[in-house]
């Protein structure tokens, strides 16, 4: 029996904006969601110019902010709000889940599509519908949302342009629900025959917990969002307490609200919403290292349980964000301790990645390169957490740089690393041509240098107490004058860092059309995707229905005559 | 190119796709009312002794107790339209899942007279934090009522019915599928009439 490979002609509409096939949505989420993330990158540039410089015209763009040139302390805020916001919801997730996750499950499963294909489209033109309302607020009179990725209140109730950004969460929120009932019910229901739970590729196990996480902690997330609108649009008090004193006046409402209530729901999504960042690109690296190093991932089963048993306890721990709060001590104890023994699964993961390594015979391409340089920055990103994670130690180093460097250590030189190393892994399964090696490392060097160069100051000025949310990079505090040198030092690296991705813009650009032309299974890989043709058939990826023999990571099995036996193959 | 076990169970899970995703679309939900029930109870804890007895008690129990009852007695006539059809019993379905879209309206003709109801006196959302969160929670269910009208509309009117005389079973598992979220909707007036209504 072959698929019916036979279908309807389609027009140039159907086949590439409204298709419903889960490459080509793959597609429109990677280069939506890379568009997204050079913007989000873009507004922290003009952040930083005015941390190494302030008050001095911001070169280029100037004119864009106003007659002087110089980057207000509104707009500053508003760039801050919209960085995060940008990168987290409309880059990294979208990229790591919506396109990763798209294009390749399907495909490491053996399945023809996903389980709903229209639920699919749905899924992205709802991310493209949020994304667009984000965008567009940056147009309207009353500007965009300027209380910080994490919108808390009283703030983000009073603060103009914050209706517009809960309403584009409304559809980011929506948009990951349907994406991730598709994948949860694509994994369980569309595995080729052969292919059981433990035969599963890594990579499809961090999606299908990722996808769980999306499901359960998302919609306290949306029912935050509508008690905020309530508040600002109908007067409600759901997070103002009474007596709440607004620019010189008592705010004139009902009272008794909490603002406390929308940083539990919040961080009930956030928390989870770390480990949806991370997982993806963990799936990622777990590939390129067995490939790579040309032996099965080390403990591929406790990889399995470790990632399960984080995402169950991700949803224990949020409260370990509000340990300022006030919340008490029991509070307090009670997520500290959660908060530490979710650090162990991590532990697990990280270990086995690095005991993958031990004894490999290691290939240095590109995508090797990222996945390694991963390694030591998720740890760094990681390690760095701890003292975030006991409540003692947070009360010095909460809002300070500190946070900035840890979380960005783990979603920067991290995740952002996990996803360029699948990009150049990938690139030549969903092209049928190779990236350049030589473009490639001079993309990875600089990124790995000038990322350091970025962070790594960022947990000096913590230490030191320099707040993260100073618009002049804490010019006026006497504590903080013995650090400021380094926000110079930070900037130039953020602007080198721009520059370093010159070539990979490039290489993408160039290897469309002049890349190597390469087979199906360029990369001597073993996972089910390298058995389809390069790109993968429309509608339906492979020449005919699958049968799966083995696990995900038959390397240097002792006998076979190659070093790598598909899963495909008998 | 046909995407498998949209109509014939898969072997080993023994699920069709579409009752799967139903099942993790409503786990969504509860987390979704979940979180709503749990922002009650801490505002509850936090409001002045008192204060959300002394607004509940301006609600109106008996077109409470009258919804409830219209609810639960459309949650059996869409168990009764899809029976109908697994007995292939295409005018009865017609007959059960028009009174379920009766019953629907029913509530939410009900319900506007509860709200106008309350802004003629003067209560609105801003009155106080009950309220509120009486019309938050209302509301979205109200929303929730809506949605369910829409789709099983589309499932009752000709050109969603049509599908009916091509694939029965697959028009079966539909019903089945928006019998399960009314149900939900259903369940979560349950919840939502003791917790507002009684308290």
């Amino acid at each position: 029996m072959s698929y019916d490979s036979h279908h309807k002609k389609e027009n140039f509409i159907q086949k590439y904006i409204f298709s419903v096939d889960h490459k080509i949505i793959g597609l429109q989420y990677g280069i939506t969601s890379l568009l997204f993330l050079l913007f989000g990158f873009s507004l922290m540039l003009i952040m930083r110019w005015q941390l190494a410089y302030p008050e001095t015209p911001v070169p280029l763009i100037g004119s864009l902010l106003g007659e002087t040139g110089i980057l207000l302390p509104e707009i500053y805020n508003s760039l801050g709000a919209m960085h995060g916001t940008i990168m987290i919801f409309l880059g990294v997730v979208p990229l790591a889940v919506g396109a990763f996750g798209n294009y390749i499950v399907p495909l490491q499963i053996g399945a023809p599509d996903m389980a709903f294909p229209k639920l699919n489209a749905a899924s992205y033109w709802s991310f493209f519908v949020g994304g667009v309302i984000m965008i567009a607020s940056f147009f309207t009179p009353e500007g965009t949302a300027r209380s910080g990725w994490t919108s808390y209140p009283p703030l983000s109730i009073f603060e103009s342009g914050q209706t517009m950004w809960l309403l584009g969460m409304v559809f980011l929120i929506t948009s990951s629900l349907l994406g991730s009932i598709n994948f949860i019910v694509t994994i369980v229901q569309l595995r080729a025959p052969g292919l059981s739970w433990f035969r599963l590729p890594f990579f499809v196990w961090a999606q299908f917990v990722t996808s769980f996480l999306l499901v359960l902690a998302f919609p306290p997330l949306e029912a935050a969002a509508v008690l905020q609108l309530m508040d600002r649009v109908a007067g409600t008090s759901f997070f103002l307490p009474s007596g709440l004193v607004y620019a010189g006046s008592v705010v004139d409402v009902s009272g008794s609200g909490s603002p406390l209530l929308w940083q539990h729901l919040f961080w009930f999504l956030a928390h989870p919403e770390v480990y949806v960042l991370i997982l993806p690109a963990m799936g990622i690296v777990g590939e390129i290292l067995a490939n790579n190093t040309r032996k099965p991932l080390w403990g591929y089963k406790s990889l399995v349980y470790a990632t399960v048993f984080l995402g169950f306890m991700s949803f224990i721990v949020w409260a370990h964000h509000m340990f300022l709060t006030g919340m008490g001590t029991t509070m307090s104890a009670f997520f500290q301790t959660t908060t530490m023994i979710i650090s162990i699964p991590s532990v697990v993961i990280l270990t086995s990645f690095f005991i993958s390594l031990w004894g490999g015979s290691i290939r240095f391409n590109t995508p090797m390169l990222f996945a390694l340089a991963f390694l030591p920055m998720f740890g760094i990103g990681g390690l760095t957490g701890l003292p975030l994670g006991f409540a003692a130690s947070d009360i010095h180093l909460h809002d300070t740089y500190y946070v900035i460097g840890h979380f960005h250590y783990v979603v920067a030189p991290g995740t952002i690393f996990g996803l360029f190393a699948g990009i150049y892994y990938w690139f030549p399964k969903v092209t049928g041509r190779k990236m350049s090696e030589a473009l490639g490392k001079l993309h990875f060097w600089p990124s790995l240098v000038f990322m350091n160069g970025i962070f790594m100051p960022m947990f000096i000025q913590g230490l030191a107490g320099v707040s993260r949310r100073l618009w002049d990079g804490g010019q006026l505090y006497a504590h903080a004058q013995g650090v400021l040198q380094w926000n110079e030092f930070m900037s130039i690296s953020a602007f080198c860092l721009a520059a370093a991705q010159i070539p990979f813009i490039l290489n993408v650009l160039m290897s469309l059309f002049n890349g190597q032309k390469v087979d199906r299974n360029p990369w001597g890989a073993t996972t089910v995707e390298w058995s389809a043709p390069s790109p993968p058939l429309p509608h339906v990826n492979f020449e005919e229905p699958l049968e799966i023999y083995r696990g995900p990571y038959e390397y240097s099995v002792p006998g076979a005559n190659k070093d790598f036996s598909s899963q495909t193959v008998k | 190119m046909q995407v498998p076990y949209v109509v014939d169970e898969r072997p080993d899970t023994g699920l069709i796709n579409s009752k799967l995703g139903i099942w993790i679309f409503l786990a969504s939900e509860v987390m979704l009312f979940g979180g709503l029930f749990s922002a009650y109870v801490f505002l509850r804890m936090a409001a002045p002794e008192g204060d959300f007895a002394y607004w509940g008690s301006k609600l109106s129990i008996p077109m409470a107790t009258v919804n409830t009852l219209v609810l639960i007695t459309s949650s059996v006539t869409v168990v009764l339209s899809w029976a109908s059809l697994k007995l292939k019993d295409f005018e009865k379905y017609k007959l059960y899942m028009g009174l379920t879209l009766l019953c629907a309206s029913i509530f939410l003709v009900i319900k506007y007279f509860e709200y106008t109801g309350k802004f003629h006196h003067g209560v609105y959302p801003s009155s106080s934090t009950f309220m509120g969160i009486y019309f938050t929670l209302t509301g979205l269910h109200g929303l929730h009522i809506i949605g369910g009208i829409i789709v099983m509309g589309y499932m009752w009117l000709p050109i969603g019915s049509k599908l009916w005389e091509t694939d029965p079973e697959h028009f079966t598992n539909r019903v089945e599928n928006a019998g399960l979220y009314w149900h939900f909707v259903d369940l979560v007036w349950i919840f939502l009439f003791p917790v507002l209504y009684l308290l």
